[in-house]
């Protein structure tokens, strides 16, 4: 079956001529940009999609100001129409774009995910523990190197304690690597406040030690060996004290829920609470983003268009010009002003009343049209599921042509869906976040997994969370966080933020977790008796 | 039943008469009707006493054209006297003893209803000058 087609733009959107030009541009620009960004030397020139996309792609971000759009798969093109045969018409749809422009705009945006800032805390923890590293060493090697004549000789105690300093310090080595050597899973706006006070501490610490080697040491040339290495030793207990403190400071201090945190998107509403610990605003920012690409389903603006039209509606019926001047006496201003507004309150109290009413049965028909679907969509999903069969044993002797490896098998089922399955997400306005690449290699994973035809409708049939799509859905580069109190205090109850990513914006409230008081009642096992109460009825 | 069943105290209720022969069904005698309640009863689940700490005994079911019923028994009678005994203060088991005495053939039973009750007053209230009413018995 043939399920890629080219159409071009103009043809699959007859109703929407006059904002052709721009958008259809800037969508090329943007899908050609994408490609640009592998190969600076061909422009692959993507079609346009289907009429419900609202906002174009940039290299794999939206564009700042437009909802996000469907999504390029690298050289095939996007095709929403996978389920029909349309023929291909060539035309109108090819724009060409100077070749600097769209070089220029893929090597900006790359700045801002890959770059050396993902790195300085790695770099930053690797100095550091180098030094924490040698520094003891260096306490233990300098006196045996300079001057080993004068050096009194190093006992069986002095010589455990050779044992002891290299055991603490591979275990600092690999308590430091666990903890810091990372590189950071995300870029905050501001230096986290405890780890520049452990690293100040830490090379304060490794200073002062430097400064009473120096002073006490290494000028008067000390023989007493024992006591040098032991003071190497005091050294390596002090750093893996620090590094105690850090693991209390930076790790456990977050995990104890302290504070009860209420998120609501603003664009519909979906609210979740999640209880964490003592942070920074800006830790809890990046803990709260953390859950939201688990928890919250894919943001879809194209489901928020009718409740826009129902506002833009409700903004046209108020406008009322007053065109009668208010001139004259107070008194025959009054019934003059009120007669308009009584007027305006009557027209747009006719206009809700139609309103409150279309809502109604259009939200009843788009329930019925879902359902139809839906349970199209289902049947069809069944019926295919019904023509693939795991290969046993007793089957190697088919016809080596009847038998195929799983991406085959997929391939091989998906047409018979595929028409029922773009209807039900088209009616539910989630088309462009499944592509047909990306719901055939699902099928391969379900056929592996043996998985029945309802698992795999589940993830078509209700919006998954946002880390289920691809990376072009995440948007994890645009989040802004938007605070009244410094970013890095703490969380208070009461405090209140707001990170705003491109087209929505999620608010944050901070409750803290009630103090609980809970007291024993004592109840002896031997308490429990009852009673028999009867009514018994006797017939004399 | 007018006053509140206090276990113990004289009570004061306008009573009726009722005399029941009864009948040989088989090889023994009944009187046609069923009672409920006792002391060891659960009093609240009387649907016919009106205090429902009462826990006196009931006449629950009337068979039709038994000799209860044609005796003039109602059904949400409560028994006070058995051919003299006490009825109030009666377990279950003890006050079914007493109804079917194979001995006897006939029951003298005192029984109280509401709507003995209710004429009095009612007779009461159309004679404001007579401060007695018709003539109760007490034990």
């Amino acid at each position: 079956m043939d399920t890629e087609s080219t159409h071009s733009g103009y043809s699959s959107r007859s109703g929407r001529s006059n904002r052709h030009g721009d958008r259809s541009r800037e969508r090329h620009k943007a899908s050609s940009s994408k490609d640009s960004s592998r190969s600076e030397r061909s422009v692959i020139i993507n079609p346009p999609d289907t009429p419900s996309q609202e906002s174009p792609v940039h290299n794999g971000e939206p564009l700042p100001g437009e909802p996000t759009p469907s999504v390029d798969q690298g050289d095939d093109a996007q095709d929403d129409n996978w389920g029909e045969t349309t023929t291909a018409v060539t035309g109108t749809s090819e724009l060409s774009i100077s070749q600097e422009e769209v070089v220029g705009l893929g090597k900006e945006v790359q700045d801002r995910t890959q770059g050396f800032r993902r790195y300085l805390p790695l770099a930053v923890g690797s100095v550091v523990g180098l030094l924490m590293l040698l520094t003891p060493l260096a306490f233990v090697l300098l006196p045996a190197v300079l001057w080993p004549d004068r050096l009194e000789a190093c006992g069986a105690a002095c010589e455990g304690l050779f044992l002891s300093i290299s055991f603490k310090l591979l275990i600092l080595l690999v308590a430091v690597w666990a903890l810091f050597l990372r590189p950071s899973r995300a870029r905050l706006p501001r230096v986290c406040v405890y780890r520049a006070f452990l690293i100040t501490l830490t090379l304060l610490l490794t200073m002062s030690y430097w400064l009473f080697f120096g002073v006490r040491i290494l000028d008067p040339q000390d023989e007493d060996y024992h006591g040098i290495v032991q003071f190497a030793v005091s050294l390596v207990d002090s750093q893996l004290f620090i590094h105690y403190l850090a693991v209390v400071l930076l790790e456990l201090r977050h995990i104890k829920p302290c504070y009860s945190v209420c998120v609501i998107r603003s664009t519909d509403g979906e609210t979740r609470h999640y209880n964490i610990g003592q942070l920074s605003i800006q830790k809890a920012a990046l803990t709260i983003l953390e859950y939201y690409y688990r928890d919250f389903p894919l943001h879809n603006p194209a489901l928020l268009s009718a409740s826009k039209h129902r506002a833009a509606k409700h903004l046209a019926g108020l406008k009322v010009y007053n065109v009668d001047a208010t001139a004259g006496s107070t008194a025959g201003a009054q019934p003059g002003n009120g007669n308009p507004s009584r007027a305006m309150v009557t027209a747009s109290a006719k206009r809700k009343d139609s309103a409150h009413n279309e809502l109604y049965y259009e939200e009843a028909d788009y329930e019925r049209r879902v359902r139809k679907r839906r349970a199209r969509l289902v049947v069809a999903v069944e019926e295919a599921f019904t023509h693939v069969r795991r290969m046993k044993k007793e089957d190697e002797r088919a016809t080596p042509s009847d038998i195929m490896d799983v991406r085959e098998a997929a391939l091989a089922v998906f047409p018979s869906m595929a028409r029922a399955l773009q209807k039900y997400l088209r009616t539910t306005r989630r088309q462009h976040c499944h592509s047909m690449e990306s719901i055939q290699k699902h099928l391969a994973f379900c056929l592996i997994n043996n998985m029945s035809p309802k698992a795999f409708l589940e993830t078509y049939l209700s919006p998954g969370p946002t880390l289920q799509y691809g990376p072009e859905r995440w948007m994890a580069d645009q989040w802004t966080l938007v605070s009244e109190a410094s970013v890095t205090s703490g969380l208070k109850d009461g405090s209140e933020f707001l990170l705003r990513c491109l087209d929505f914006n999620l608010a944050v409230t901070v409750k803290s977790i009630p103090y609980i008081r809970v007291t024993e009642e004592f109840i002896d096992p031997k308490s429990h008796k009852f009673l028999l109460l009867l009514q018994s009825e006797t017939s004399v | 039943m007018s006053q509140n069943f206090v276990p113990g105290q004289p009570v004061s209720v306008v009573t009726q008469r009722i005399e029941i022969q009864k009948l040989q069904h088989g090889d023994h005698l009944i009187l046609g009707f069923s009672i409920g309640g006792g002391i060891d009863q659960d009093p609240s689940q009387n649907p016919f006493s009106e205090d429902k700490a009462d826990k006196g005994i009931y006449v629950t079911r009337i068979s039709a054209g038994g000799p209860a019923d044609v005796a003039g028994l109602r059904m949400g009678d409560k028994i006070m006297q058995v051919n003299g005994w006490d009825m109030t203060m009666m377990t279950h088991d003890q006050a079914r003893k007493r109804l079917t005495k194979k001995k006897e053939n006939v029951v003298r039973l005192l029984v109280t209803r509401k709507s003995l009750e209710d004429a009095v007053k009612h007779s009461m209230c159309s004679y404001p000058k007579q401060i007695q009413a018709k003539p109760g018995f007490k034990d």
